[in-house]
């Protein structure tokens, strides 16, 4: 039998790393292991989350366009129905897949796998942890983004090279979302509250003026939807594809932005209360 | 377990030992419930340390707590001279665990979960690749090593996850119940990758109810019951103290047990009535066996044994470990 327990330099150089009491700067393991498991199990999963706005956008798009015609865009110029609905169902999209691997994928784990105890049990902190799974999503975002982007290319939607920057938007938004997702299901302890989640998310899909102008809305409805998250990913990726710049472009990045930050604290609050008792 | 019993550890005391974990005190409380109840312990390198209690003592809650996953009420602790609390993760870079349900990462074939696992020490995988296959190899699952985890049986999921916990080679293994629900083979299997890895000076804290299990790996084990020590010292020296060298069973069947006790009085030092069988202490199990018979009594059956750390903890709790 070989010594297993002793005698490598570089075990006693990781035990002598600078570590904070929450955070061992090292969510790049976290990261690694996600994709290792997506590797050899999840991929099914994140092919559907692809493929779910691309079909929105041929049905309603192709189909629901037929109908409806050309629109007015962003900067009051006529474009095509599914130009006008495109970025916002990447916006969706980009908010599905952070929800999806912040919350779902997060209660699983919490609960079920119990992932996050054996990872609090080694050098790894509740903050390594929690930037770990949001990077995961947000690769995720980037990469449905940028599949989502392709095929508005392909469809000729694309009109300005300034659309390519609603890829790095999408992911902005993803980390809103993501950043959130994870706070809020630290709270979840059964199924039926996890359904909560879509109860929130399907009318938020639908009234954020995904499909249709704000106007159409009495304005105390317009208040309620301007509210909420995604109407500001919407508007800002509507924005960014027809390269249609207004003060408020900078609004809705800084919409996201507190929301990274409030999120970043809830999440990294509550992985500390809820594993550190 | 060898025969001479004169604590070596107090010899050293003078030549300022290393203790690697010193709890003062430690009290844990969950709303109304004491958990932990002002324990104080420590532990020199090397030592093989048992908790030893049975369900709700407040065994898992002192693990949690010496990993820096539990915030303790009041009290000190130190491990390797951190505060758990204040260096949760330069902590638990010193430590192995083995909690007391498998969390094994399903998601992840059996070798993966060795090499992912060292990553979130921040191990580079140079190290790691040759690493896990000796862990595997140490854990009897070199066969299993591209298989999945959920394939794998009680008794190997439990040495993965020992395997596991060695891959920083840790200085301290925390191991909870690391036998409890195995079936014996596998927890002889088990006890013998315990018992090299305390050769090699690794130092073992280890939780169980299990009598046999304490004896055979703890130098010094501390018995607690409803938060508190009850005893402390190593397993010869506990029996010598609060039990005798011999034990004889007697049962007489359910009914009669209770009442068997007036006939019983005066063989043996003392006398333990429990539901399914009477506990006669004593120096000579045999000589009792015939005072008995000497007194017309026909016990359904009798059986002389050893004192185990069983009865130690009978005498102090008057209550079973295992129920």
């Amino acid at each position: 039998m070989t010594v297993l327990t002793q005698g490598h330099a570089v075990t006693d150089e990781a035990r002598n790393r600078r570590f904070g009491p929450l955070y061992s700067r090292n969510a790049r393991a976290v990261i690694g292991r996600g994709l290792m498991a997506t590797k050899s199990s999840n991929w099914m999963v994140m092919l559907s989350g692809f493929f779910e706005p691309v079909l929105f956008l041929i049905s309603m798009g192709v189909g629901m366009g037929a109908v409806v015609g050309n629109v007015s865009g962003p900067g009051g110029q006529e474009i095509s129905y599914a130009a006008y609905i495109a970025p916002a169902l990447l916006a969706v999209s980009a908010m599905n897949g952070a929800v999806y691997d912040s919350t779902w994928n997060v209660f699983f784990k919490m609960n079920f796998a119990k992932l996050y105890q054996g990872m609090l049990y080694t050098s790894l902190g509740p903050v390594d942890v929690a930037i770990g799974e949001i990077i995961l999503a947000l690769l995720r975002g980037l990469l449905y983004a940028t599949g989502f982007t392709a095929v508005m290319g392909l469809m000729g939607l694309i009109t300005t090279p300034w659309a390519l920057l609603m890829i790095p938007a999408s992911v902005l938004i993803a980390f809103g979302f993501a950043s959130f997702g994870m706070g809020i299901t630290s709270f979840m302890k059964t199924f039926q509250q996890m359904d909560w989640v879509n109860f929130i998310m399907l009318p938020m899909f639908l009234f954020s003026a995904t499909f249709y102008p704000l106007s159409v809305y009495p304005e105390y409805i317009q208040w309620l939807i301007q509210a909420m998250p995604l109407w500001h990913g919407v508007e800002l990726l509507r924005q960014i594809s027809a390269a249609s710049f207004t003060p408020a472009t900078a609004i809705h990045v800084g919409y996201y932005l507190v929301m990274i930050v409030l999120g970043l604290m809830l999440t990294t609050g509550r992985l500390r209360s809820l594993f550190l008792k | 377990m060898p025969a001479h019993e004169t604590g070596p550890e107090k010899h050293k005391a003078p030549a300022a030992p290393q203790y690697v974990i010193t709890a003062e005190n430690l009290t844990k409380t969950y709303g109304d419930v004491i958990a932990v109840d002002g324990i104080s312990f420590s532990v020199p390198a090397g030592e093989s340390f048992g908790l030893l209690g049975p369900n709700g003592a407040g065994k898992s809650t002192t693990m949690k707590m010496i990993g820096g996953v539990s915030q303790r009420t009041s009290g000190n602790l130190t491990i390797m001279g951190l505060d758990p609390e204040q260096n949760g993760p330069e902590v638990r870079a010193h430590l192995g665990v083995v909690p007391q349900q498998d969390n094994l990462d399903e998601e992840l074939k059996v070798r993966d979960n060795l090499l992912v696992y060292g990553r979130y020490f921040g191990l580079p995988m140079s190290y790691l690749k040759p690493k896990a296959d000796e862990l595997l190899e140490f854990a009897q699952l070199t066969d299993k090593a591209k298989s999945k985890v959920d394939a794998l049986s009680g008794g190997m999921k439990r040495r993965l996850t020992i395997a596991r916990s060695l891959i920083n080679e840790p200085r301290i293994l925390l191991l909870d119940e690391p036998t409890t629900g195995l079936d014996p083979q596998a927890r002889h299997i088990l006890w013998d990758r315990l018992f090299r890895l305390k050769e090699q000076g690794v130092t073992l804290i280890l939780t169980t109810h299990y009598m046999d299990e304490a004896e055979q790996l703890c130098d010094r084990l501390i018995v607690v019951d409803k938060g508190r020590i009850m005893a402390e010292g190593s397993p010869a020296a506990l029996i010598r103290d609060y039990s005798t060298r011999e034990v004889l069973e007697l049962r007489f069947g359910s009914e009669r047990n209770a009442s068997i006790g007036a006939e019983l009085e005066g063989i043996g030092e003392r006398l333990e009535t429990l539901p399914d069988r009477v506990l006669i202490y004593t120096h000579d199990g045999e000589a009792a066996l015939e005072e008995v018979s000497g007194r017309g009594l026909r016990p359904l059956t009798s059986l002389v044994r050893r004192s185990s750390l069983e009865d130690v903890f009978l005498r102090l709790t008057g209550r079973s470990l295992v129920d």
